[in-house]
């Protein structure tokens, strides 16, 4: 059984993302998502330490080492770009303007509480970021992750070990198994990944998963 | 005339006093005053508490502050880094205190504190570690974390252009703390790379009004600080 790729899932989340989005990208699989905008759409990326309207990465060693994401990466400024600092820059995530957040994760509950932060163990260094401010004020939150760790453990559980980023926050997670949302109910199927079953995904979750067919919203 | 241009900064700094709260702009090298951190590190000012976004990197900078064991307590929401030894050494040995803050809850504090505005509701945190033991209050349905304005006896920052009153410009997202920090520092110090007459710049473009900024630095050419780290460079 295989699952979508990085890329592929980047493209599938790309896809339910509307024309004119004001999207802020976490780091790592969410960064792909610039890859497959589809032809027809615009969307304005939003970066937390200061730009609106980031563009892709420049060459290696080209430009301003003072134009950054929040991965501390170089970026450009697309025409239509503005620059703010920090207290505007999270009115407007905390202030709901922003309309969509899309986020890594360690693990997402079925009441969509989102851990994504730190594993809690004592001789880690703990480091949040932007996390919990993105989470209490976009709008919507998607996750992008693998189903399961490393070590095959589900990532989608009932309850998350690990310390929360937010309580009851993520909308819709985009895993290289399936699309699934957080319904009033919990997990809720909304796609399977081709070649994937029903089966193979609720086998890979730590927590009850409603088919397709039990969709109520 | 108001001028408000000090000589170097080394003279900049030289009344940080043992035990000050001291705000430090920057995300990462962005935005951050080497320059004036280096000054800090040479006048010598010790128990510190500083405020930034991060800990810095290599040991040059912020990091090299935190080396020489001038810190003795960060206030951030982000403290490793890629190139970040020091302070989680220091921290795993218990040599230096650490106040975790979600990163817009840190901006707002701020904020709130050059603003005369001692404390503040947030959803930042609900339900998480960082709202434990915190005041909560419902507002129309939803709980909020209380949290507390952030002042500073100097705030140290870098601008792209002052004038002689202390009005600022930036460069791109080198801008990101230091508005804040200039607000709620009761003595603010900016570095730039170019400081002009008052009148040179246009009043609609100012993005730090002056009366926020004491003292101004023009630094012509500041190091960078990846490119110090690259090179494997440390300071003193």
């Amino acid at each position: 059984m295989s699952g979508l790729t990085r890329d592929e899932m980047a493209k599938r989340l790309a896809r339910d993302i509307p024309n004119g989005a004001y999207v802020n990208l976490g780091i790592g699989i969410p960064e792909l998502v610039t890859k497959f905008v589809p032809a027809d759409r615009e969307f304005i990326y939003h970066t937390e330490n200061g730009l609106l309207g980031m563009g892709p990465s420049p060459k290696e060693g080209d430009g301003d080492p003072e134009l950054i994401n929040a991965g501390k990466r170089r970026v450009t400024a697309l025409p239509g770009a503005a620059y703010f600092h920090h207290a505007d820059s999270f009115s407007m995530i905390r202030g709901g303007h922003l309309d969509l957040s899309v986020l890594g994760a360690l693990q997402v509950s079925s009441g969509g509480d989102l851990a994504n932060w730190s594993t809690g163990t004592p001789d880690a260094i703990p480091a949040v970021g932007g996390a919990m401010d993105l989470v209490a004020g976009v709008k919507s939150v998607y996750v992008i992750t693998q189903h399961c760790t490393k070590n095959g453990e589900p990532k989608l559980v009932e309850a998350c070990t690990y310390p929360l980023t937010g309580v009851g926050v993520v909308n819709r997670i985009y895993t290289d198994l399936a699309v699934i949302d957080v319904a009033k109910n919990g997990f809720q199927l909304i796609e399977l990944s081709p070649g994937i079953e029903f089966d193979d995904v609720q086998e890979r979750t730590g927590a009850p998963l409603l088919n397709v067919e039990a969709r109520t919203t | 005339m108001l001028n408000k241009q000090i000589a170097n900064a080394k003279e900049s700094v030289e009344d940080v006093f043992d035990g000050a709260t001291v705000m430090i702009g920057g995300f990462g090298e962005a935005g951050s005053p080497i320059e004036l951190i280096h000054a800090l590190i040479d006048h010598g000012a010790t128990n510190l508490t500083v405020i930034n976004n991060n800990t810095g990197s290599g040991e040059v900078g912020l990091a090299a502050l935190i080396k020489e064991h001038r810190v003795s307590k960060m206030i951030c929401s982000y403290p490793r880094t890629a190139n970040s030894t020091v302070f989680p050494k220091l921290y795993r040995n218990n040599e230096i205190e650490l106040e975790l803050v979600p990163q817009g809850t840190l901006a707002e504090r701020i904020r709130a504190g050059g603003s005369g505005i001692p404390a503040f509701y947030t959803p930042t945190s609900v339900g998480t570690p960082l709202g434990e033991g915190k005041e909560l209050r419902e507002f129309g349905g939803r709980e909020y974390v209380l949290e507390f304005g952030l002042t500073a006896d100097f705030s140290l920052i870098k601008a792209r252009v002052a004038d002689t009153h202390g009005n600022l410009l930036y460069n791109k997202t080198a801008r990101n703390f230091s508005p804040l920090m200039a607000m709620a520092g009761n003595v603010s110090i900016a570095q730039a790379q170019e400081v002009v007459k008052a009148g040179e710049l246009d009043p609609e473009t100012i993005i730090t009004p002056g009366i926020f900024v004491q003292r101004v630095v023009e630094v012509n050419h500041p190091l960078l600080e990846s490119a110090l780290v690259a090179a494997g460079e440390t300071y003193p």
